[in-house]
């Protein structure tokens, strides 16, 4: 055994030095586990953007599409409707949707890309059941509305741009998902305006 | 000891010897860097395989992306089944009945290049002959009374064998024979790419680790000498 | 926070037990390359929990959805090849780092007095393990894990009476099927990994309890007052070992051993990276190619052999000629091993110093244990089966003669202090 003094120095530096490299490897490591925990090309696969045909649907009809699990709801809205909306400002929670549960390219009064077209998903935002569409009995809920969604559950009230009454359970209003018109009738939900 | 590892390093290339392959093999020679060829054995396999052979575990969507083809492009020139891009490569063959046409359903060849070799898949495509005892009048020199009818004939030509079991040159075909060796080599390609689509990546990030593990010996190393200088 | 950490001290001895275990355990400072395997094989099984428990997230244990979710993990989940391919790839790296272990043990006497039990430990994990492993092979569900499994259970057929029942019984039907992946699948993730790690465990207490044997085969452990004072080691070791004994030619475990044993792990782990990212299939030996191809009861694939690592057991069955004798052999062949601490009547351990026909003897017996091993993945010939019974009787043979030389052995003079 040699009794050369001990390059404490030297010592404490390779050992940070080693500890640092290595603490770099255990990061690396991590990658692989944490990064498989991404939704996987099945998920994605499934959860792909959905195209539906709207240049079929009526006016007033309400027809559901789905898209990674959830509602979707489209209504294809009457000059009517689109008019009566401003009527019933006052009585709304967040009526120039000022919360963003819509993307950019529909934060307007109507709540959309083609007015005559809303598109929402179909999930009260107070705990996720799904409303009912009422398209002419609405004023038995809410005075002087004509169309509008009730939620069964606890009684939360939206109006035909998926707006919250005041009064209900339900914090914001009902959340307008990415979507885009690629062509005139086809309707691209999960890709936004102006994105692919 | 040395006795020991003498006797172990004479036994290693009988180990190595006994996973070679038992037929002769010609060699692919394939490129899974190379993107066009793959391209074109993508090309090849949607006209000439696709009908009878799926890749069922491998997606389009994938597929154009490892290929470096545009989706929507993919979508409208690359996509003969299948409605969503993140659709797995399909066909609607009814394997009973087709088990009924050919003897046994035509497998699955997500996997072949894995299972065979690409080198195997290569020999194999050039090795049909012609064999009236058959029901579809050819016969395979590596893959003995195939059921596979040779769907690459008009390309190749027809061989013959004579009585020491060797193939006569290909003669009829709309093919010269360099140009049916690299159409093959383009599908042998493409499939030894669907066996393992993330192989040129598996590469790649090996050097990486590799390298850093190097870096880490060095300090792991020089710390285990600074150390050590108390015991020595 | 010194108060909180004395606070736990009190209550659970951490420190202390870390201190015995490590940074004040007596290591003999004469380790050479032999002595790294047990570290290794320590890292190749938290690898194989890790990602074991990752796989399992991804994974389907059902004869129609197995062989499908590999591929999905292979080419759908982020990185899934990858923690495949470290888990199939560790498992041929543990049986390599774990042979390569029970050969140092044979080396330098470890099975002897007085760590007979640390090696029945030891024997056991290797059991164990060879169970893990085998369930482990069924669960990719291609052809060649159904074959393999389909041979290794029908061994059982052989008992005589009960055989036939009793395959039945491990299959859950009368084919291997669905049933017999799902508690297969049971076994490999959650029953063997636990007893798995209770036994590594304990080869750890038992280990520390006798302390480490070394190249030597010498004691580092002399009875107290026997040692001058200016031949003690001159570092500082727990007290359970410092007040009982005089401690020479020792050196802590901590950081001597840590840092050296991070170079080996280190090196092993840039050869485990190399095959995993460039040759994850081992040459056909850690992924065979058969395995590609769903399993399919109507068709066997050209030959079966088992998993290399399985290699030296299967081939003394197969060259047996009598299906129940031939099974007894394989057990024999295990059971021989675990009885190794009292076939070797000797009293020096390493080699170092024992006699030329002990060499001899192990070197016929490390030959022949590889020569099986290399049988056991080639298709039987007459005349491999003549090498293979010539092998079989070099295994057994090392442990009989053995028992007759060690007795009255020729042995060196056994040095008081370590050389190295």
């Amino acid at each position: 055994m040699s009794n050369a003094p001990v390059n404490n120095g030297r010592r404490r530096f390779l050992t940070a030095a080693t500890s640092v490299v290595g603490g770099v490897g255990v990061v690396g490591v991590a990658v692989p586990f944490i990064g498989s925990w991404n939704p996987s090309a099945r998920a994605k696969a499934a959860g792909a953007p959905v195209e539906i045909n709207v240049s079929k649907v009526q006016p007033g009809q309400l027809i559901r599409a789905e898209w990674r699990g959830k509602p979707i709801y489209v209504i294809r809205r009457t000059e009517e409707t689109l008019k009566a909306l401003a009527n019933h400002e006052d009585q709304l929670r967040d009526p120039e949707s000022v919360e963003p549960q819509q993307p950019d390219y529909a934060t307007n009064e109507y709540r959309s890309i083609k007015p005559e077209f809303m598109v929402a998903l179909g999930v009260c935002t107070h705990l996720g059941c799904a409303p009912t569409y009422h398209k002419d009995d609405f004023s038995e809920m809410v005075e002087g509305v004509k169309g509008g969604f009730f939620c069964p559950c606890h009684g939360s009230k939206f109006d035909l741009a998926g707006r919250v009454f005041q009064g209900v359970p339900a914090p914001l209003n009902l959340v307008v998902p990415e979507h885009s018109f690629p062509t005139e009738g086809t309707l691209l939900i999960g890709v936004g305006q102006g994105e692919a | 000891m040395k006795k020991f590892i003498i006797a172990v390093l004479a036994i290693l290339p009988t180990l190595v010897f006994a996973a070679g392959p038992s037929a002769q093999l010609d060699s692919a020679n394939n490129d899974l860097a190379d993107k066009e060829s793959l391209k074109r054995g993508f090309q090849s396999y949607i006209n000439y395989c696709l009908a009878c052979h799926q890749l069922k575990y491998q997606r389009y969507n994938r597929t154009f992306a490892d290929l470096g083809i545009d989706e929507k492009e993919g979508v409208a020139n690359w996509m003969p089944t299948g409605e969503k891009p993140g659709d797995h490569i399909t066909n609607n063959m009814p394997a009973k009945e087709a088990a009924k046409w050919f003897g046994t359903a035509p497998p699955d060849l997500t996997l072949e290049a894995r299972f065979r070799s690409p080198d195997y898949i290569y020999t194999y495509l050039h090795s049909f002959y012609v064999d009236e005892n058959r029901p579809f009048g050819v016969n395979n020199k590596v893959f003995r009374d195939v059921g596979m009818p040779h769907v690459l004939q008009n390309l190749q030509g027809v061989r013959t064998m004579d009585e020491h079991g060797n193939l006569s040159a290909a003669t009829g075909g709309t093919m010269s024979p360099e140009q049916y060796d690299n159409f093959v080599r383009d599908l042998t390609n493409f499939l030894e790419y669907v066996g393992e689509p993330n192989k040129l990546e598996r590469k790649a990030l090996g050097y990486w680790v590799i390298g850093f593990l190097f870096i880490l010996l060095i300090f792991a190393y020089l710390l285990k000498v600074e150390y050590w200088r108390d015991v020595h | 926070m010194n108060n909180f950490m004395a606070w736990i001290e009190k209550r659970l001895p951490l420190m202390d037990a870390m201190n015995k275990h490590a940074a004040q355990y007596p290591a003999p400072k004469n380790f050479n390359f032999w002595y790294v395997f047990g570290i290794l094989a320590s890292v190749i099984l938290v690898n194989q929990i890790v990602t074991g428990i990752w796989l399992t997230m991804n994974y389907e244990p059902s004869g129609a959805g197995a062989f499908a979710s590999i591929e999905y993990i292979m080419r759908d989940v982020d990185y899934g090849w990858l923690l495949r391919y470290m888990h199939s790839t560790g498992a041929s790296a543990f049986f390599i780092v774990i042979y390569m272990h029970m050969f140092r043990g044979l080396l330098y006497g470890s099975y002897q007095k007085p760590r007979e039990l640390l090696w029945i430990f030891g024997m056991f994990i290797f059991l164990v393990l060879m169970a893990e492993a085998f369930m482990g092979y069924l669960l990719p569900w291609g052809n060649m894990s159904y074959w393999g499994a389909q041979v290794i259970i029908s061994l059982f057929g052989a008992i005589p009476v009960i055989g036939e029942e009793l395959t039945i019984w491990i299959k859950g039907d009368y084919v291997i099927s669905g049933a017999t992946l799902n508690r297969f699948f049971a076994l490999h993730v959650i029953a063997l990994p636990l007893v798995l790690v209770v036994l590594v465990f304990l080869h750890i207490l038992a280990l520390h309890e006798v302390g480490s044997n070394n190249p030597d085969g010498t004691d580092i452990k002399k009875p107290k007052g026997s040692v001058p004072p200016e031949e003690l080691s001159k570092f500082k070791f727990h007290k359970q070992y410092s007040e009982k004994y005089d401690i020479v030619d020792a050196i802590p475990f901590h950081p001597y051993y840590t840092v050296k044993d991070l170079v080996a792990v280190v090196i092993f782990l840039i050869v485990f990276c190399w095959v995993m990212f460039f040759i994850p299939e081992g040459g056909g030996y850690f992924i065979e190619a058969p395995n590609f191809e769903p399993a399919n009861g109507l068709k066997t694939p050209e030959h079966i052999v088992p998993v290399w690592y399985f290699g030296p057991f299967f081939t003394i069955l197969r060259v047996i000629p009598d299906k129940l004798f031939g099974m007894i052999g394989m057990f024999a062949a295990i059971g021989m091993l675990f009885a190794l601490p009292w076939f070797d009547r000797g009293i020096v351990k390493s080699i170092r110093f024992r006699s030329k026909l002990h060499f001899l003897n192990l070197t016929q017996f490390a030959i022949s244990f590889i020569v099986l091993g290399i049988l056991g993945t080639l298709p039987a010939t007459d005349f491999l089966n003549m090498v293979g019974r010539v092998a079989s009787l070099g295994y057994f043979g090392f442990f009989i003669a053995l028992w007759f030389y060690s007795k009255n052995e020729k042995t060196k003079p056994v040095p008081e202090r370590v050389s190295g």
